[in-house]
């Protein structure tokens, strides 16, 4: 790739030549992408292009079946989501990774409980923090002890988001964050990765929506069909130039002036 | 009080004006599901009452009620983890048989067989050391069945299905298909004959340890509570609601205790198998609500796959879900051998069938995620109580598996119908 947002600077991760297939489907093919501290990195494509199950390897909840992933520039293996979490890893999951018979609380600190001194666990410590970092995200959000199931999309929303934030990512990857919420808990969660960036998080952001993730984005990675279409800095392209990596496959001046017609 | 058993409070905080029922609801932290068990087991308690002119409510009654149902409650508080967390055990009754008749082999053929001299039928040492070897078979039982179903992802219904039928020939292969008697005397005790209770002091002292144990639980709750200014119930309602368990345990403990010895007036007390019952109950308890194990347990009903994002080793949860099953079936077979005082072929045959209908009764959804320790003993005194009542009217054991198959559906169709209206 011509592009690196490199000054020198040791990647926060690296993802070099990855491929993952499930049975014949080659699920992402050869895709090298890098991540630097206090960046945000947007990843676009069609659906199923392949940018879940990317970021899944990232996770640890793939393996992938070649390549290298380096964090920090030091080779790792991650065998598991837990694997991932202790390297600082959190994700918000497309899906939203919610047990709907649970509450907020249990959710947002599922697998990793804060426990009393009798290593029971501590209910009310857990709901006390829940509070705090909710109320951050989403002011609106008062009854976080009912079941998820009774949440509104963008409550459930809120508490996957929550749960990312809450344990100190050094990365955070946001598959589609923003899909279920409002304008006003939208421009929250980009307060939010702005804010997070200061503080030298790199951030992963997947969407399909162009606009969504140009403005919040350094760069911008297209994929298609498993594939790397290319890397650029947002500063350097025009949202018409994205959309023709998105749409048909090909980087900005490889493109034909028929290719442009398709495009409008 | 957490929320896993996914049954909301009904009443939302912040209302103005809010309802009798939600007020009732809000402040006692039970639920409606839970609270309509309990008055479907009153009423049925009451008919029973006036159709069996009194006999049903009588201390012995109620005594050999409690008894009989021990078994299968105490395989209900495991059934209730197995079910929510989206599996089944259909061997549990087979299990009965089979470590029910190893815990009589060991003390009574193969120790005195082996070691005659150390551990004869009537040493202490030698049943002590059965009863030791046969929860160590149910730890086993249990690991044979969570390797299959979490590491080999084969169905716990096909598992558990093999292990009716299979460890129910084992039970066979056990005695050579006779039946094993006598057993060790205070082996029996363990089965809550005659003299298998644990007399009147006791009994008093199990009761005001556990009012005891209450008092302190609701003082700390409010203490931690305060400390992170989460909202309190009223002073008043604590202290009725301790009133009211107060009441009930020591309303147990007297009519255990208005029960005599035979051709004698001295009070039996609690049973042994309804002490093991009720300590199952308060570990399977703590288990389930306060311990990462038990959450995880309830987070793997509600959705595997985010429980597996969460970092959580699904498949040694699983395990140690059927881990805990196995044990307590070999609990309950230890009780059924002493109880019949002999371990013969058909211990605990189709047993799975009330476990899992006293689990699904008490509110256990099939679906997974969804079920409290505490509905299924619910659970399991309506399936007893209907079973025992009818007894006493002396109707066939077919009208009563009649009635219980209705009751099931009855329970289900509620259950349903309930948490259609809730979404
Ligand atoms: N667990 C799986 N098993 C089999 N195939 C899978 C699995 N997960 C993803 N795939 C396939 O891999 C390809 C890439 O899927 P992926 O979820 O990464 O797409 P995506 O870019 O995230 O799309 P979307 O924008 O819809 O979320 C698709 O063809 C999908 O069908
Ligand atoms: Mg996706």
């Amino acid at each position: 790739m011509s592009d690196t947002a490199s000054n020198g600077q040791t990647p926060l991760v690296e993802m070099i030549d990855m491929h993952k297939r499930f049975g014949g489907v080659h699920a992402v093919e050869g895709v090298t992408i890098d991540l630097y501290p206090g960046e945000v990195l947007g990843i676009l494509g069609h659906n199923g292009a392949g940018k879940t199950v990317l970021t899944k390897i990232l996770s640890g909840a793939h393996r992938a079946d070649e390549g290298e992933i380096k964090i920090n520039g030091k080779k790792v293996d991650l065998h598991n989501p837990r694997d991932a979490q202790n390297l600082g890893i959190e994700t918000i999951y497309q899906t939203l990774a919610l047990a709907d018979n649970l509450d907020a609380p249990a959710n947002l600190f599922l697998g990793r409980e804060i426990m009393t001194g009798f290593g029971t666990m501590d209910d009310d410590a857990m709901e006390n923090e829940s509070r705090k970092v909710i109320q951050r995200l989403n002011p609106n959000f008062k009854n976080i002890k009912d079941p998820m199931r009774t949440m509104s999309g963008g409550q459930r929303q809120s508490v996957a988001i929550a749960r990312a934030v809450y344990f100190n990512a050094k990365i955070l990857i946001m598959d589609e964050p923003t899909a279920a919420l409002g304008p006003q808990e939208t421009a929250m969660v980009s307060e939010l990765i702005e804010q997070l960036k200061k503080e030298g998080i790199g951030i992963i952001l997947i969407s399909h929506d162009l606009h969504d993730v140009f403005d919040l984005s350094d760069r911008v990675s297209v994929m298609k069909n498993g594939k790397l279409v290319g890397t650029r800095y947002t500063r350097d392209v025009t949202k018409d130039d994205v959309l023709g990596m998105i749409i048909l496959g090909k980087l900005p001046g490889e493109t034909t002036p028929e290719d442009g017609k398709a495009l409008h | 009080m957490t929320n896993q058993s996914g049954s909301e409070r009904a009443g939302a905080v912040g209302q103005k004006s809010e309802s009798f029922f939600n007020a009732f609801f809000r402040v006692t932290e039970l639920d409606l599901r839970t609270t309509a068990m309990l008055t479907a087991l009153i009423a049925i308690w009451v008919a029973l009452y006036f159709l069996t002119d009194g006999l049903f409510l009588s201390p012995r009654n109620l005594t050999n009620l409690a008894v009989q149902g021990a078994v299968v409650g105490i395989m209900a508080t495991g059934m209730v983890l197995v079910i929510v967390a989206r599996h089944i055990d259909l061997s549990v009754g087979s299990l009965v048989g089979f470590t029910g008749m190893f815990v009589a082999w060991l003390h009574v053929d193969f120790f005195p067989s082996i070691l005659p001299g150390i551990l004869p039928l009537d040493s202490d040492l030698g049943w002590i050391l059965a009863v030791i070897m046969t929860l160590l078979m149910g730890v086993v039982i249990g690991l044979w069945h969570g390797f299959w179903v979490a590491y080999r992802g084969v169905p716990a219904f096909v598992v558990t299905l093999g292990g009716l039928l299979g460890f129910r020939a084992m039970a066979w292969v056990v005695s050579d298909g006779r039946t094993i008697s006598p057993l060790n005397d205070h082996f029996e005790l363990i089965g809550g004959g005659a003299n298998g209770s644990i007399g009147e002091f006791w009994s008093w002292i199990v009761g005001i340890v556990a009012v005891a144990i209450i008092i302190l639980i609701t003082a700390r709750t409010r203490k931690r509570r305060r400390k992170y200014g989460i909202a309190t119930k009223p002073l008043v309602v604590e202290i009725i609601m301790i009133a009211v368990y107060s009441a009930v345990i020591f309303g147990f403990v007297m009519i255990m205790n208005s029960y005599m010895r035979p051709r004698s007036d001295i009070p039996r007390g609690i049973p042994v198998p309804v002490l093991i019952l009720i300590a199952t109950v308060i570990i399977m308890t703590f288990i389930s609500q306060r311990t990462k194990f038990g959450r995880y347990v309830y987070a793997m009903g509600g959705n595997p796959e985010a429980t597996e994002l969460a970092g959580i080793n699904v498949k040694r949860t699983t395990t140690g879900i059927f881990v805990i099953m196995g044990v307590l079936a070999s609990v309950a077979g230890i009780v059924t051998a002493a109880r019949l005082q002999s371990a013969g072929n058909l211990m605990g045959f189709m047993q799975e069938l009330f476990v899992i209908a006293a689990a699904v009764i008490g509110g256990t959804a099939l679906a997974g995620g969804v079920g409290t320790i505490f509905g299924a003993i619910l659970g399991a005194a309506v399936v007893f109580s209907i079973i025992n009542g009818m007894v006493l009217m002396q109707t066939t054991s077919a009208q009563q598996q009649i009635a219980l198959g209705l009751v099931l559906i009855f329970a289900v169709w509620f259950d349903v119908a309930y948490t259609k209206r809730k979404r």
